[in-house]
């Protein structure tokens, strides 16, 4: 799939005379911040007046063929990804999708990421964001049209080629057909003329009917597995360019702070292999010919860190900040909030009710902890462009945010966005927490390439969190036990609002994502958010505030049925009545666990076991799971995950699953084991050994069921993980009479 | 000092107490050895010394002289690794695949010494971390070469 070598060289099929579509290279020549621009100026390839005046910018995104596509001569489709692959699978769902309408099967696509540039922004909202689990829902038909427009470029070329009408011709995967005369031309030998046609207009094309998928809904072999199988794929932190220098940094121990003397700076600079000391905006560097030499230099720096000034315009971390006092802070701040949702009379329903039930539920802040350290590859070019390699979610908007952080105008400014070693929401654009404002410095002041590695230690030291949150839930229950009222009010700042700042008056949806909007009857509701702002570096996460609401929300309302003596499960189908995708969602899900059985029981190997029950609706997708667990040794073992999966539609039922295995295992992770603790301004974790992630003994088995409803398509990459931690805390609640309101489990003594 | 890296021998400048890691990865430039640590925690470092798995980024290279490496650019020069690849691909076991080079590493060694491991063997064996969690997709792999009668030939 990714190429290596045209990473970081001039494209040389253009110096070896190796076939190429000259269409797209003409298009690369032209468009701002591509791959090869800068290089094949240099060989003055002529330009087409034709596709300049295609360039004006007039065309739709997702509609200038030659953009995305290059079909060889050896018939392998090269597709520009608008979206950046880091393990969800969507080149593959890409290469599906096109491919499926410009009839060429997925299988002989290559993908890379594309570069910046407007062409790319295919989604319906207008931006292009590897995030949100949006990729395939925003931008499937504009990339099933992308495909067929192809298509129909190759029957025109098809056309003049065999003095026939288009309308005489046809198409089988990878050749068109000339039925009368039983000849046909393969794509590779007509995609030369082919791109060289205008792009048809985008009415002018129909798009299959559903029924007559070829691709499309089947379980496709992924594009990168073999790859990835041989350590041949290629991560911004493999990349690399002649003549560069290696960098390592030593950040503040404290967010805000400055930097002062550096008490040993001269005998660091004496240390063998060094090539410099630099300072930079919270921390200082170390430039060295090997990335060793660097990090052990940086961490032998002995620096006097300052309080900020007045002027700082980035986060203060005090010396005296602590979660666990923090999180008191949160649960105890008070107030009736902003109001995200109220519906009939909550205050009425609460005194009247039968019954009044109140908690205070907690999250933790969590870490990315994706495996690939973050990194930059930052380089001046001798024409005045910089060209980076930067792990990204969006690279128009990296490249926005380093033509504000640099005075470039943008077209002078290349990204570069190899695959991405996990990301989880870690490669956002989040100021102080990416390493590609000093790698561009540093560039600048040595004057060579540098390539600046974070250690996993100032990872851990500068990653943004999943923000904590502290809920305080009332609910009301009536004579029979059944819920009339709930209230939850979230003290907490939300991701959006810590990235793009609060504003006054206003809540941040992603605070309350998975609080409000949820589908269950309850007639009296009100959702609310206090904004208490963080010390830390917020970012988004994994299914951002689903990943906590979800188990905030779920966990209490078990703890209200179990107030009203209801079943979990009856109850949220008594909830949901008349809501007939959520019922057959639920149902579906204790028909995939073999019928709903909360237990305690006693397992055949004599264990006692429970499950728990739970839902979530994050990013247009529904969820069902169900967990069993038992206590091992005082620590909680989960056994199973069933969970059902309604995304309205789908594109590949084999990553869905795979992709439900990976967000199961997020969710377990997180409810069991995960929480970035901070004492003193500090975090107490720099690496994998004070912060635990999932391993593999404490994987569950889990069992996918995915339903396609046909309502509109949701997304895939995150709506498997909100259900999980809420259906294992309420399966540990039920085992072991102790309620669970706080994450991780771990962190709780349970009696075996 | 010398090196033996895949059946070829580099001579290698960086100092004797330099991880092995590094010097792959930025000397010899074979970076499908990932870091992910650096502290012998995760995993993505794994290479073979002699067959044994052994984490490269806590592994100065002056222990390393006269010893055979395998890094996974060599993997399916090795039978039992080009099946434990196979068995990868069947299983469409990465996702993001940032630690799959160890992952395949620990899963070669693990049945070129034991060829047909049991639960708790695999267990002791394969505890490299992965945050895609395509463990489960490990294990299917794995105990599909765990059965196969040509594993360790």
């Amino acid at each position: 799939m990714t190429k290596p070598a045209n990473l970081l060289s001039p494209d040389t099929s253009l110096l070896t005379g190796a076939p190429v579509n000259l269409s797209r290279r003409r298009f690369l020549l032209l468009s701002a911040g591509t791959t090869a621009g800068a290089f094949v100026l240099g060989f003055g390839l002529p330009v087409g007046g034709a596709r300049a005046e295609g360039l004006s910018g007039t065309m739709k995104p997702g509609t200038r063929v030659p953009a995305f596509l290059e079909i060889r001569p050896d018939n392998s489709v090269h597709l520009q990804s608008p979206f950046v692959e880091g393990g969800q699978g969507i080149f593959t769902a890409m290469a599906q999708i096109v491919g499926e309408e410009l009839d060429a099967d997925p299988a002989g696509f290559i993908v890379e990421n594309a570069p910046a540039g407007s062409d790319y922004k295919v989604m319906g909202n207008g931006m292009r964001i590897t995030g949100g689990s949006m990729s395939v829902r925003m931008s499937y038909s504009t990339m099933r049209r992308l495909g067929a427009l192809a298509r129909q470029m190759m029957l025109q070329a098809a056309a003049e080629r065999l003095v026939a009408p288009v309308g005489e011709l046809t198409t089988e995967p990878g050749r068109v057909i000339h039925g009368p005369s039983g000849r046909s031309i393969p794509y590779g030998q007509l995609a030369e003329r082919a791109m060289d046609l205008p792009v048809p207009d985008p009415e002018s094309v129909t798009l299959k009917d559903p029924g007559q998928f070829r691709w499309i809904g089947k379980p496709l072999a992924r594009l990168d597995v073999y790859e990835k199988s041989v350590g041949k794929a290629i991560f911004a932190i493999d990349c690399r360019a002649e003549g560069m220098l290696y960098a390592a940094v030593q950040h503040a121990p404290r967010l805000g702070l400055t930097v002062g003397n550096v008490r040993n700076e001269d005998a660091v600079r004496a240390m063998k292999g060094v090539h410099s000391v630099h300072r930079l905006p919270g921390a200082v560097a170390v430039v060295a010919e090997r990335w060793w030499s660097a990090k052990r230099a940086a961490e032998a720096l002995q620096v006097d860190w300052r309080e900020p000034g007045p002027e700082s315009d980035v986060r203060y971390m005090p010396a005296d900040f602590s979660t666990a006092a923090f999180s008191d802070l949160l649960a105890n701040t008070p107030g009736s909030g902003q109001e995200a949702e109220n519906v009939g009379d909550v205050a009425g329903a609460l005194k009247n009710a039968h019954t009044v039930v109140s908690a205070t539920y907690r999250s933790q802040y969590v870490n990315h902890a994706q495996l690939e350290p973050p990194s930059a590859l930052a380089r001046f070019n001798p024409d005045g462009t910089l060209e980076l390699w930067i792990p990204n979610q969006a690279p128009e908007m990296f490249q926005a945010d380093i033509a504000r952080r640099t005075g470039l105008d943008p077209s002078r400014i290349i990204i570069h966005s190899p695959l991405l070693g996990g990301f989880f929401g870690r490669h956002f654009i989040y100021n102080t927490a990416t390493p590609y404002p000093q790698a561009i410095q540093l560039a600048k002041e040595v004057g060579r390439p540098i390539k600046l590695i974070w250690s996993r230690e100032e990872e851990f030291l500068r990653d943004t969190l999943r923000p904590m949150a502290a809920v305080r839930f009332r609910g009301g229950l009536d004579a029979n036990g059944l819920p009339v009222a709930l209230e939850a009010v979230t003290v907490c700042e939300g991701p959006t609002e810590g990235i793009s700042g609060h504003k006054d008056g206003k809540i941040d949806p992603s605070a309350v994502e998975g609080l409000a909007g949820k589908a269950y009857a309850i007639p009296n509701h009100r959702i609310a958010q206090i904004y208490v702002k963080n010390p830390v570096m917020l970012g988004y996460w994994r299914s951002v505030g689903n990943s906590m609401n979800d188990f905030l929300y779920e966990a209490f309302l078990d703890e209200l049925a179990d107030k009203g003596g209801q079943d979990p499960y009856q109850l949220r189908l008594h909830l949901l009545r008349g809501n007939q995708r959520l019922s057959t969602l639920l149902q579906s899900v204790v028909d995939l666990s073999g019928g709903w059985k909360r237990g305690p029981f006693t397992a055949t190997d004599g264990t006692g076991r429970a499950r728990g029950i739970a839902m979530a609706s994050p990013f247009g997708t529904e969820t069902a799971a169900i967990a069993e667990v038992s206590i091992e040794n005082g620590q909680i073992r989960v056994h199973d995950v069933w969970q059902s999966i309604d995304p309205g539609s789908i594109v590949n039922p084999a990553i869905i699953e795979a992709q439900v295995n990976s967000a199961v295992a997020l969710g377990l992770s997180e409810v069991l084991l995960e929480e970035a603790v901070y004492k003193n301004g500090q975090p107490v974790a720099r690496n994998y050994d004070l912060y635990p992630i999932l391993p593999s003994d404490r994987m569950a088995r889990v069992h996918v069921r995915i339903i396609e409803s046909g309502a509109k398509m949701g997304g895939i990459g995150e709506p498997g993980l909100p259900a999980v931690p809420p259906a294992v805390a309420n399966a540990v609640s039920r085992l072991t009479g102790q309620r669970v309101r706080s994450m991780p489990l771990s962190r709780h003594t349970f009696e075996s | 000092m010398k090196l033996t890296i895949n059946g070829i021998t580099h001579q290698v400048e960086a100092e004797p107490d330099t991880p092995l890691l590094w010097v792959l990865r930025d000397e010899l430039g074979m970076t499908g050895t990932k870091y992910g640590c650096g502290i012998a925690q995760c995993g993505a470092c794994s290479v073979m010394v002699d067959d044994i798995v052994t984490r490269a980024c806590v592994t100065p290279i002056e222990s390393l002289e006269n010893r055979r490496i395998t890094t996974i650019e060599g993997i399916e020069n090795d039978p039992v690794g080009k099946r434990v690849v196979a068995a990868w691909v069947k299983h469409q076991v990465p996702q993001c695949g940032y630690c799959q080079s160890g992952q395949v590493m620990a899963a070669t060694a693990l049945l070129k010494e034991t060829p047909h491991p049991g639960d708790d063997e695999i267990a002791a064996a394969m505890v490299n971390l992965c945050r895609c969690g395509t463990y489960n997709a490990i294990s299917a792999a794995i105990h599909d070469l765990a059965g196969d009668e040509r594993t360790g030939q």
